[in-house]
């Protein structure tokens, strides 16, 4: 088998391979550095973190769907300056690569604040506005679902920072494409979707919903199609690169997603399936690329008309 | 490594809806992957996204005992597994009880299919030469289970149902050895919150508690279990799920 190229190269950032553990399945990484050697990722986006420090939603916070799951977790996280004096020390410890630090917020003084002082750290290579977090009120997803508020708080963000800033989008919305290109004319270096597609279930015992939030996000390989699609409108919208998320679950899945626009793409609900899993997928890419005739992972990015 | 593949070697109603399943591990499994009670397992079920988080019944020479009780799709499923199915399953994970901060005479409390991780505790403790009394909770005579297995442990067993239909009637805190817990040295305990907060609330001997809740991951990484204690935020599947009675905070 000829030697495989997994590099790819993200708004100037090269990682050793695409495969990125999406932010809120991974923890700040040393957890799961118990579990296999994280150096093997292309990077780790860690935990959504705000200003404050957040408890986030009641319980219970999960509840199971075929082919994927809802959460409410809420944001739950230290804050940016517990992140940075404690959880960024222990994950440098463990991981050696590129770090996308996802930042949330509650307004844009607060995005502001948190992304100013989160581009001083000298491992943090890409900084991931989350502006579509569903499971809190009056922040998070309300930047994310209007073309003037992404442009506002990508704008104010990029006047304070200096890292690659990738806008983490929301599926909920009617026209990606529009949003995407906002964020990209406000200066946005990247587009990382999609964050969870709103969702419910219903306890039909107790006529109540599963959730104590009563909604939640929904993902898992059920969502992988939307994303796929989603993926696909914005890189043909957008110039900048596009980080690819949503029900990735394989090595065919990253190919997939790579072949719609994306030049990275990060692994989400299954990494709590299987703790193994991005380990494994980054481990199959080379049999896989064998398989499909391809030699180097950047030559198919957006290869689909 | 904490993923493994096992394989069921019974698999057997106990009730109506407790059961009994055996499995033994690989053989590159080490003899003591389980390293105390309390700790969980997590079993993936085909056509099922999630595991389904279950507390080690009891573990020896790598034969692991699980008591589960059927209540959605997923344990259904569990049950139709027959001798000889290969179980994808991730082991050891949480904590555990403290087997060492016993004393003399620990008292164990276990209410429902909360009693299972109290048995191989209850094994432990007379091993180590310390005789436990136990106390277990169901809601009627139709739940029972197992409680031959731990009178073989420990002949200090009592029941109590809340139908009032076998042993004391009522909750296991109408149990004598739970209205005099300050006669003990230790308790443990494991079961649904509502009898969680009662102990916690009303028994004055320290001890620890083993918390129930839907997880998803259960290695720690999903924070959807999450629970605040007197140190902050803990997530019960990775903290957890055993606490100690300094540790919860009952509102």
């Amino acid at each position: 088998m000829k030697e495989k190229d997994l590099k790819v190269s993200l708004a100037g950032v090269t990682l050793q391979n695409p495969v990125v553990p999406a932010s809120g399945c991974f923890g700040f990484g040393y957890g799961m550095a118990e579990y296999y050697d994280i150096d093997c990722l292309g990077s780790i986006s860690f935990k959504g973190t705000t200003r404050d420090p957040r408890f986030g939603n009641p319980l219970p916070r999960v509840a199971e769907c075929p082919a994927g799951m809802i959460n409410s977790v809420g944001l739950q996280n230290p804050g940016i300056d517990a992140v940075i004096a404690e959880e960024l020390p222990k994950m440098r410890e463990m991981f050696h690569q590129p770090i996308i630090a996802n930042i949330s917020g509650f307004s844009i003084d607060e995005y502001v604040e948190c992304c100013s002082k989160i581009d001083a750290e000298e491992q943090v290579a890409i900084i991931e506005l989350n502006v579509s977090c569903p499971n809190v009120h009056g922040g998070g997803m309300s930047f994310g679902t209007q073309c003037e508020s992404v442009a506002e708080v990508t704008k104010a963000v990029k006047a304070v920072t200096s890292k690659p800033l990738f806008v983490k989008l929301s599926p909920n919305v009617t026209d990606i494409a529009s949003i995407a290109l906002a964020a990209e004319e406000a200066g946005a270096d990247g587009i990382c979707l999609i964050n969870t597609l709103l969702g419910m279930r219903i306890d039909t015992r107790t006529r109540r919903p599963i959730i104590a939030n009563v909604m939640g996000g929904f993902s898992g390989p059920a969502v992988f199609p939307v994303a796929v699609r989603m993926v696909y409108q914005v890189a043909k919208a957008c110039s900048v690169p596009v980080m690819g998320c949503g029900g990735v679950s394989s090595a065919k899945d990253v190919i997939e997603m790579m072949m719609a626009g994306a030049t990275a793409v990060q692994v989400g609900a299954a990494n709590l399936r299987d703790p193994y899993a991005c380990k494994k997928i980054v481990e199959a890419l080379p049999e896989e690329m064998e398989r499909l005739g391809i030699d180097s992972l950047s030559e198919i990015i957006g290869v689909v008309k | 490594m904490i993923e493994h593949i096992f394989t069921v070697k019974r698999n057997e109603a106990l009730n109506h809806k407790t059961c009994l399943m055996i499995l033994e591990a690989p053989s590159e499994a080490p003899s003591d992957l389980i390293r105390r009670p309390g700790q969980f397992v997590n079993l993936e079920v085909e056509g099922h996204f999630l595991r389904r988080p279950i507390s080690v019944c009891d573990w020896s020479e790598g034969t692991l005992t699980l008591l589960y009780d059927v209540v959605g799709e997923g344990t259904a499923a569990m049950r139709r597994w027959r001798p000889g199915h290969k179980v994808n399953l991730l082991a050891p994970l949480g904590n555990g009880f403290n087997v060492e901060k016993s004393g003399a005479k620990p008292l164990l409390i276990g209410g429902g299919i909360g009693i299972a991780p109290l048995y191989w505790l209850a094994k432990q403790l007379v091993k180590s030469g310390v005789k436990p009394t136990v106390v277990l909770g169901f809601n009627s005579s139709a739940d029972k289970s197992w409680e031959e297995e731990f009178r073989a442990v420990t002949e200090e067993t009592y029941v109590a149902t809340a139908a009032g239909d076998y042993g004391v009637k009522g909750f296991v805190t109408d149990v004598e050895a739970v209205k005099n817990a300050s006669d003990y040295t230790y308790y443990y305990a494991c079961g649904p919150m509502p009898m969680l907060k009662a102990l916690g609330l009303n028994v004055a001997i320290p001890g620890e508690l083993s918390l129930d809740e839907r997880m998803a991951c259960g290695f720690g990484a999903c924070m959807c279990c999450s629970l605040t204690t007197k140190d902050g935020a803990k997530r019960i599947c990775k903290d957890g799920p055993v606490f100690t009675t300094e540790e919860l905070i009952w509102k």
